[in-house]
């Protein structure tokens, strides 16, 4: 059978007294799209870069296609982005891209994917006067164009406007339609929810949840509105019918879980209007990764 | 509007050959592009051998004055490419994760050394020719074996690149930029580059004759204005130098 794209069992990594990965495992299957969504510090940079080579595991073991992921046959198979960086300043945008093509076998053609990636302005222009979200397109760009099995993208939208975020998906959707597996790490939630077959939640350095985003947020919608914090909730929970849930949080915001109808719309307002407050933004809504993650940590994602 | 791109896989890398000759063709236009490397490696010394030769500023100790001066900047030249210019700009390339975005693509370690071996050495060569044209024109007439001074400028290139890959593996990049330009210049005083070594008291002389500047100056003046055939002593120096130096920077040389 083929080895999955990438393979973590048990994963430690530690910086000095600091860990950043605390046995971490995962699976990332071939020809998929996976995201590790979690806060900044979660250890998502320090496990794909574990993934990509440059850092040796603490202790666990990683699999990359089957093979130890600092395997010289691996680079040819192998596409990476970087968080940041990685091109000489000087060097020119088309000038890079036909540099790492030559490394390659069968590359990708450098002008048409510079095209395709909104750079074709761009040529001659140096890395450094590149603006942040034409640097990270630059880095897409190198990262597919030896028609790699598998990409790593570590935060591939940070510092994109919201065109160019949208060209990244839309390119990212086109590598999963080609075959191509893909490991990216985001902490936006819209992302994963909307690129990614599979989401790996993880904090302090281990995984707290994984599925689809469809099996993490549940078919479960949700009620939620803003007011004066501190409110007392049991009466509330009285009025309502068995099996919903209320909670405040943050502090101010209230959400409201159950079978979300008129007549729970109605028992909310009218317990606002007992409580003689205003209810602020009332909204009616799917639970997002966001609010799993929440639950789960009890820290906000961003 | 955009172009279609077929990005099913076909994975491969590039024969090795390719891989490094790209490779060191970018190196190569970085270097040429570079101005405060273009100062350093072009500039600089053709300025001190055309200043020094037509005004007398500086004793050379008798004799042809562009005799003196055309082999001490020829390893001037050597100098400024294979270590200050190299280890400038390999500590950069740390900094700013090119040698880790490099090591993700299938060129190696190894070929990526190689590479800047290979533009080390084609620099080096225009600089030759640069240096030589013009010290024709000022009147110089070399001797020796061009056979030995090409074999004193490959060790001194391998010397020099060990110390500025040392230096560049074990400091940060600013302090690298300001140690290699530090050492350029305390070398180019103290290494018999424009000043004579005689001119230096005779208690430092013997220290100073074992740096690697007046080695590669001394032997190319040995060869290329006297005529010896092959300076054994100051090869042996350089030997020592490259084996000394680019062992300690395999061991200590970080990527990251």
């Amino acid at each position: 059978m083929e080895s999955p794209a990438v393979e973590i069992a048990d994963l430690v990594k530690r910086y000095g007294g600091t860990t950043a990965v605390d046995g971490l495992s995962m699976l990332a299957a071939r020809g998929a799209v996976t995201a590790v969504l979690g806060p900044n510090g979660a250890g998502k940079t320090s496990t794909v870069e574990i993934c990509e080579g440059f850092r040796k595991a603490d202790a666990g073991t990683v699999r990359v296609l089957g093979s130890a992921p600092d395997a010289a046959a691996l680079r040819p198979r192998v596409g990476v982005m970087l968080q940041s960086g990685g091109v000489p300043p000087a060097m020119r945008c088309a000038e890079w891209l036909r540099l790492v093509a030559r490394f390659y076998a069968r590359p990708l053609d450098p002008g048409a994917l510079l095209e395709r990636l909104g750079l074709s302005d761009h040529v001659r222009t140096p890395y450094r006067r590149l603006s942040g979200g034409q640097q990270q397109r630059l880095s897409l760009a190198a990262a597919v164009i030896g028609r790699p099995e598998l990409v790593f993208l570590d935060e591939p939208t940070a510092g994109l406007d919201p065109q160019a975020r949208h060209a990244c998906w839309e390119l990212v959707g086109e590598l999963r339609a080609a075959g191509v597996s893909v490991v990216l790490t985001t902490h936006h939630m819209d992302e994963a929810e909307r690129l990614a077959d599979k989401v790996v939640i993880i904090d302090r350095g281990r995984v707290v949840a994984e599925g689809s985003p469809a099996t993490l947020t549940g078919a479960e919608r949700q009620l939620r509105f803003r007011a004066r914090p501190g409110l007392g909730l049991e009466e509330l929970l009285n009025a309502l019918p068995a099996g919903s849930a209320a909670k405040e949080s943050p502090a101010g915001h209230y959400i409201i879980e159950g079978q979300v109808d008129p007549e729970l719309l109605a028992t909310v307002t009218a317990w606002c209007a007992a409580e003689g407050v205003t209810a602020d933004d009332l909204r009616i809504e799917r639970r997002t990764l966001e609010d799993v993650f929440l639950e789960l940590t009890g820290r906000e994602l961003r | 509007m955009s172009a279609t791109l077929d990005f099913t896989p076909a994975p491969g890398a590039a024969p090795f050959p390719r891989m490094v000759l790209a490779q060191a063709g970018a190196e190569i236009r970085a270097m040429l592009r570079n101005g405060e490397q273009l100062l350093l490696t072009m500039i600089i010394p053709v300025l001190l051998l055309v200043g020094f030769s037509v005004a007398p500023l500086i004793d050379v100790g008798g004799g042809d004055r562009v005799a003196f001066l055309a082999p001490g900047v020829l390893a001037l030249a050597v100098m400024s490419t294979a270590f200050t210019g190299q280890a400038i700009a390999t500590g950069f390339e740390r900094r700013y994760g090119v040698l880790r975005r490099l090591g993700a693509t299938p060129l190696s370690r190894g070929g990526l050394m190689l590479a800047k071996t290979a533009a080390v050495i084609a620099v080096e060569a225009i600089q030759v020719v640069v240096i030589v044209v013009v010290a024709l024109a000022l009147g110089w007439q070399p001797h020796g074996s061009p056979f030995a001074a090409a074999l004193l400028v490959l060790l001194g290139t391998a010397a020099f690149s060990g110390l500025g890959l040392l230096m560049a593996g074990l400091l940060r990049a600013e302090a690298t930029l300001a140690a290699a330009n530090l050492v350029y210049l305390l070398l180019l005083a103290a290494g018999g580059v424009v000043f004579p070594l005689a001119k230096f008291p005779a208690s430092v002389r013997p220290v100073l004759e074992l740096l690697p500047i007046s080695a590669l100056t001394g032997g190319l003046r040995a060869v290329l204005s006297g005529g010896a055939a092959l300076p054994l002593g100051a090869l042996a120096v350089l030997a020592v130098w490259a084996l000394a130096s680019l062992g300690l920077a395999a061991r200590t040389f970080r990527w990251e």
